[in-house]
């Protein structure tokens, strides 16, 4: 196994990621598509404990998703408040913070 | 032994990677999760190849257990109607393609020079989950701390702006 074909399905997932982040309007497509960029950091990370033959990135990536799962919970509440306020959770109509 | 993780690698790849292309495509927000799932079992199933017991059944546990269902029950209270809809995809969703290749020509540029073709160690041992916790608990306890609180303020924080008052 090379290293390098870790670390390129992790960048591969992660530019999957980057495109949905751009071009998806729902709030919670928009979130999904910030876990599959995490995850591709965990991925990284892993497959640099491999290599280095550390525990320490293992360690990381748990951290990373403890991170993670407490992002979602946060994240979802505040697109669930935005429905109820707003009753769309399209990320469109949010433009207050334009000039 | 090699030429069988390679032939596990490439096939749970190809997986992961047609998922992925289904989440940030697909018109049905339930499909998106639903290919999250193919994506994430597909991360578990590497992280058992890169010899993580503990982390992959971690992946498990806490993203298809807990984030799923978050992301399904996040669907079902913001959407009157589950199913097919139009316009999932902003105006300008099509900058998107560009911005994803650049960021991936420059990640591969920089892979490629740095890594080439250097291989994994083919004698790794597996690691238990013994020497993780040692790892946790020893040198990295002052971030497993600041993590609980994250947690916990992270719970005191979806309570207080989801609930009705």
């Amino acid at each position: 196994m090379l290293v390098n074909q870790f670390l390129f399905l992790a960048a591969i997932l992660f530019c999957i990621g980057v495109y949905g982040v751009v071009a998806r309007k729902n709030a919670v497509l928009v979130l999904m598509s910030i876990e599959l960029i995490l995850n591709a950091v965990n991925l990284n990370l892993v497959a640099f404990s491999l290599r280095n033959g550390s525990v320490d990135g293992q360690t990381f990536a748990l951290y990373v998703i403890a991170v993670a799962a407490a992002e979602v919970g946060v994240g979802l509440s505040l697109v669930l408040l935005i429905y109820r306020n707003r009753r769309s959770i399209s990320l469109d109509d949010l433009s207050e913070m334009k000039g | 032994m090699l030429v069988a993780q390679n032939i596990g690698f490439t096939i749970i790849a190809l997986m992961m990677i047609v998922g992925a292309l289904r989440v940030v495509t697909t018109s049905n927000v339930v499909h998106a999760a639903l290919w999250l799932v193919v994506v994430l079992a597909g991360v578990a199933a590497q992280y058992l190849l890169l010899a993580a017991e503990f982390v992959a059944v971690t992946q498990v546990l806490v993203y298809i257990g807990a984030v799923m269902v978050l992301f399904l029950f996040g669907t079902m209270l913001t959407r009157s109607r589950i199913g097919r809809q139009g316009d999932l995809n902003n105006s300008y969703w099509k900058l998107g393609i560009p911005v994803a290749l650049i960021v991936f020509a420059a990640m591969a540029l920089a892979l490629a020079n740095s890594f080439g073709t250097e291989k994994m160690p083919s004698d790794a041992a597996v690691v238990n989950t013994q020497q993780v916790s040692d790892q946790i608990f020893g040198p990295y306890l002052l971030p497993f701390w600041a993590l609980s609180f994250v947690l916990l303020a992270a719970v005191i924080g979806a309570i207080v702006l989801a609930r009705k008052d």
